[in-house]
């Protein structure tokens, strides 16, 4: 037992310091302590994802295999917590000057991050069921935190109304298994599926599927995202944009290889599909967006896309394409939302793209740093992101799905117009009148630039986040 | 010095880093010492490049100069040029300082216009020396970015629309290559491009969509390649966004793109199509051919009607380089000899062109034609150097123009009569359009009041003109200066390219008995 606790002590200490943080906030002063839980809670998530990182090792296996500690989970957990850290850094001068900095919301993300955790680690239905939970009803309040706001109120309540039916799909699919399978533990079933899929499993799996859909907003469950980018606070938005979809995508691949490895063949179809509407649909919608907000709510669907064609591939190989690919895709996104927090005007926040016209004239450092990222967003060389697309494509290709490479690299084109839209904005406008002034917040300031260095610097050697990935990826798929 | 391909190649994006990061200001000192920085940049790597090509040795055909270093994703960092690259790679250093000395005059945003170019030298050379899949594919897309920039900046008055025809359109025929490469990996398990030259890649026909394919996994590899470069040639019909990218750029964004970025296309022919997939080459060699004879025609048809200068001379690019596919997939030695010339010769001219536009579209701020007219009575000298450069378009003895057409002509010719027919009445078309664009500009009496005040060229001008004049000229009476140093690559090629398809035919004649 005792061996049990040590095996989950980051997610115990992160859920005591959470509800110690609380207690302590309420019984002192409040929002006035919120400033300095929020640093806390970085250095916190800095300080566990770094003891997670360099000191675990092989797997481990706690409460008789409802829950795994192994390469997978760790990887994806330091890229969770090291991207909550950077997204709550970035979002103090954000939520300070619009009064939306309450003690609730550092703690409130401590617990999504908790549940996240505990989702990478699943493994078993129950316990996977759990850490999603844990993690949406978080992230449902943190969407409405705006209180005053319709469109924040909207946000919050639109996600948890369609987030409690994806639960309820979710939830239908995992009593299937159960039932069909005779046990929620994944090596379970993974037995079973391995002498064939019955009828019933196979249709508890599309449900499940549906459900991590919904939580990875692929298409075709994607229709909450643009509207709950829209209306959160911006720092949600990228929060939204970041941890939970690393959190999602590793419990899916989770799940299609720990309990269903065996079946690739039933389950590899309905990936592809997914992936390239995903990809379509994201690069299309895109398009006509002018709150960049909603545009990078359908670029993220484009990118889930991309992500999930590295799963469809059913591989080794591609299970490391896709926690690459996740990484650099966050890496860009901390950044492009690092830009968007710092678009204001007279202090009130500005989503409107045309509101960057000639922006690199006043501002030539912040566009080229942007510049860099867009391109790499559009998966354009000698970015990062292009090593992302590389990376899937290779797997989609070697997985026997050369279709899906060529799908996918058509998408890519598409999308990269909107790319290249913010682009015309910023450099090639005609007025030159003000639209922005301010956004001088030094957090964000060097958000950006890292995130813009590291997608021209990252190409040298990925910054080692590919052996780490390799490992990842072996640990789980065998 | 080990690295000396590396140091070329890496030059100007270092000197871009340093104009990005340490010079400040808008001012007429900041704004002087960003063109001296990049003129001297460009400089130093032109002679630098010279030390590649003096210790060049022309009999070895294989890959010299080779770098190799591990890199990502079990890729390769491998650069190295051979007698079909290194001349690209000095007109690449050739070409950039003038273009950066024919910038002087401009006035908006020039630290960002030095840097974009600078990058742009960097990402082309890479394209040349690259020996990986990928690391080949990195500088050929980057090279995108800046250009984007360029015309969309500093471009003219429709230069939003062309930017983005320029780049959607080349994007979406490169990235059909990008699969085609990583299909190349799952095939042969290397990127490496050496080792790819010597790796058989499958030939057996199978059926896809319905369709059968003749030549198989090659004929596939082929097509998606042919997507990528012919957009980027550009061959008929794939060559629309080119007279816009052309009219709306800057003049030296043209200069560059007809001098050196039309080339990477033709070079991926003769690297990648036809070193690498010859059953595929052969099998859709008939096509290509037929196709460059009607761009031939039909583009020089299309020149004659045009009012704007620089796109004349686009549409005549397009005609030019129909020579250089011609003369590639005509797959003899004479052939890939000529287009190779072609397109060196082709840097020279067109760009010389192209400047020769943006002399008196500096003075005047038009590119119609009928606002010219008479020139010769105030610009003696100009009319000098445009007649030079008019000749060597139109393919004149004596000039290098003649020389690419001839051969090529010459080989297909001997591949296939009817498409070296129909090519060569392009040469009369030429001279149409040629010495009637020169005979509207610079002859007849200068009746415009707005001209009567022109100048004649400046002592920059003339001092960017010089080289080309000498190299157009020097070409032309001595060829061999460029026949001997790519000759014995060529003739390697040719030998590789013609065991590869009989082996392939006698494997099928085996299969069938």
């Amino acid at each position: 037992m005792s061996a049990d606790l040590t095996i989950i002590l980051p997610e115990i200490l992160l859920a005591v310091f959470a509800m110690l943080g609380l207690v302590v906030a309420v019984y002192t002063t409040k929002d006035g302590m919120a400033s300095a839980l929020l640093w806390a809670t970085a250095a916190v998530f800095i300080a566990v994802g770094a003891w997670i990182g360099f000191t675990g090792e092989g797997t481990n296996v706690a409460f008789n295999g409802m829950f795994i500690e192994d390469a997978f989970a760790r990887f994806a957990k330091v890229t969770i917590l090291l991207s909550a850290a950077a997204v709550l850094l970035m979002s103090e001068g954000y939520m300070t000057s619009r009064g939306l900095l309450r003690f609730e919301y550092p703690m409130l993300v401590v617990l999504a991050v908790v549940g996240m955790m505990m989702m990478v680690s699943a493994g078993d239905l129950m316990a996977l069921y759990m850490g999603l939970e844990l993690q949406s009803l978080a992230l449902y309040v943190v969407a409405s935190l705006r209180r005053e706001s319709v469109k924040s109120t909207e946000a919050g309540l639109k996600y948890f109304v369609l987030g409690a039916l994806s639960s309820g799909l979710l939830l239908y699919g995992a009593s299937l298994v159960y039932g069909y399978a005779g046990t929620t533990l994944f090596s379970g079933i993974v037995q079973v599926a391995e002498e064939g899929v019955s009828l019933g499993l196979l249709f508890g799996l599309v449900f499940l599927m549906a459900g991590f859909a919904f939580k990875v907003s692929a298409v075709p469950f994607h229709m909450w995202t643009p509207d709950v980018y829209e209306g959160s606070p911006t720092p949600v938005t990228a929060f939204f944009a970041t941890a939970p979809k690393i959190a999602a995508m590793a419990l899916f691949a989770r799940v299609m290889h720990d309990a269903f490895g065996g079946a690739v063949a039933d389950w590899q179809q309905i990936m592809a599909m997914l992936s390239v509407l995903s990809m379509f649909l994201g690069a299309f919608a895109a398009i006509g967006q002018t709150n960049i907000k909603r545009l990078m709510a359908f670029s993220s669907i484009a990118h889930m896309g991309y992500a999930l064609m590295g799963l469809a591939a059913g591989t080794v190989l591609g299970v490391q394409a896709m926690l690459v690919y996740m990484a650099i895709y966050v890496t860009m996104n901390i950044g492009t939302f690092a830009f968007i927090l710092m678009m204001e005007k007279d202090g009130q926040p500005v989503v409107d793209i045309a509101s960057l016209n000639m922006y690199a004239k006043r501002e030539p450092g912040k566009a080229l740093a942007m510049l860099v990222l867009l391109f790499s967003l559009a998966g354009v060389p000698p970015m990062l992101g292009f090593f992302g697309k590389l990376y899937v494509l290779r797997a989609a290709y070697e997985g026997g799905l050369a279709w899906l490479a060529v799908a996918g690299v058509i998408a890519s084109v598409i999308g990269a117009y909107y790319y290249l839209r913010i682009v015309f904005f910023m450099y090639f406008g005609d007025a030159d009148e003000e639209r922005l002034n301010g956004g001088r917040s030094p957090v964000l300031y060097v958000m950006l630039m890292a995130s813009a260095l590291i997608m021209v610097v990252g190409i040298i050697n990925m910054l080692g986040v590919e052996g780490a990935a390799a490992a990842a990826a072996a640990a789980l798929v065998n | 010095m080990d690295n000396l391909l590396s140091i070329v190649t890496f030059m100007p994006a270092l000197a871009a880093l340093i104009l990005a990061v340490f010079l400040r200001g808008e001012d007429e000192a900041a704004q002087r010492n960003a063109k001296w920085v990049a003129l001297a940049t460009t400089g130093i790597t032109f002679i630098a490049s010279l030390f590649i090509l003096f210790e060049f040795d022309p009999n070895d055909t294989g890959f010299q100069f080779v770098e190799e270093g591990t890199w990502i994703m079990g890729l390769t960092y491998k650069m190295g040029v051979d007698g079909i690259s290194v001349l690209f790679v000095m007109l690449t250093t050739f070409i950039m300082p003038l273009v950066i000395a024919a910038s002087w005059s401009v006035t908006d945003r020039v630290k960002e216009y030095m840097i974009a170019f600078l990058l742009l030298e960097t990402l082309m050379l890479g394209v040349f020396m690259a020996l990986d899949l990928v690391l080949f594919y990195l500088f050929f897309e980057a090279g995108l970015i800046p250009m984007f920039l360029i015309i969309g900046i500093w471009g003219g008055a429709n230069r939003i629309y062309a930017s983005f025809k320029f780049f959607l359109y080349t994007f979406l025929g490169s990235v059909l290559m990008l699969v085609a490469m990583v299909g190349m990996y799952a095939d042969a398990g290397t990127t490496d491009i050496e080792a790819l030259l010597n790796h058989q890649f499958g030939t057996e026909a199978f059926s896809l969509l319905g369709i059968q394919l003749v030549g198989g996994m090659q004929t596939l590899l082929f097509l998606a390649f042919f997507a990528s470069f012919a957009v980027k040639m550009p061959m008929w019909p794939v060559h629309t966004w080119l007279p816009d990218a052309h009219v709306q750029a800057p003049t030296a964004g043209s200069v560059v793109l007809a001098a050196i970025l039309l080339k990477l296309g033709g070079y991926g022919f003769i690297r990648f199509s036809i070193g690498m997939f010859p059953v595929g080459s052969d099998v859709m060699a008939p096509l290509v051919l037929w196709m460059s004879a009607i761009a031939i025609v039909y583009t020089s048809l299309v020149a004659l009607v045009q009012e704007d200068m620089k796109k004349l001379i686009a549409y005549s690019s397009v005609a030019h380089m129909g020579f250089v596919t011609m003369g590639i997939f005509a797959a003899n030695q004479q052939g890939i000899d000529g287009a190779i010339f072609q397109m060196l010769s082709h840097g020279f001219i067109s760009g010389a062109l192209f400047l020769c536009v943006g002399v008196i579209y500096d003075r005047m701020h038009t590119r119609d034609i009928d606002a010219y007219g008479g020139l010769v009575n105030r610009m003696p000298a100009y009319a000098l150097v445009f007649m030079l450069f008019t000749m060597a378009n139109v393919g004149l003895p004596g000039t290098s123009g003649f020389v690419g057409e001839f051969l090529t002509l010459m080989a297909v010719f001997q591949v296939n009569t009817w498409v070296a027919l129909v090519a060569t009445s392009g040469v009369i078309f030429s001279a149409a359009y040629a010495l009637w664009l020169y005979r509207r500009v610079v002859m007849g009496d200068l009746i415009k009041e707005s001209l009567k005040s022109i100048t004649d060229m400046s002592r920059r001008e003339r001092a960017i003109f010089a080289p080309l004049v000498v190299m157009t000229i020097l070409l032309g009476v001595y060829p061999a200066l460029i026949l001997d140093i790519i000759g014995p690559s060529v003739a390697a090629l040719v030998t590789q390219y013609d065991t590869a398809l009989a082996a392939a035919e006698a494997a099928t004649q085996f299969a069938g008995n």
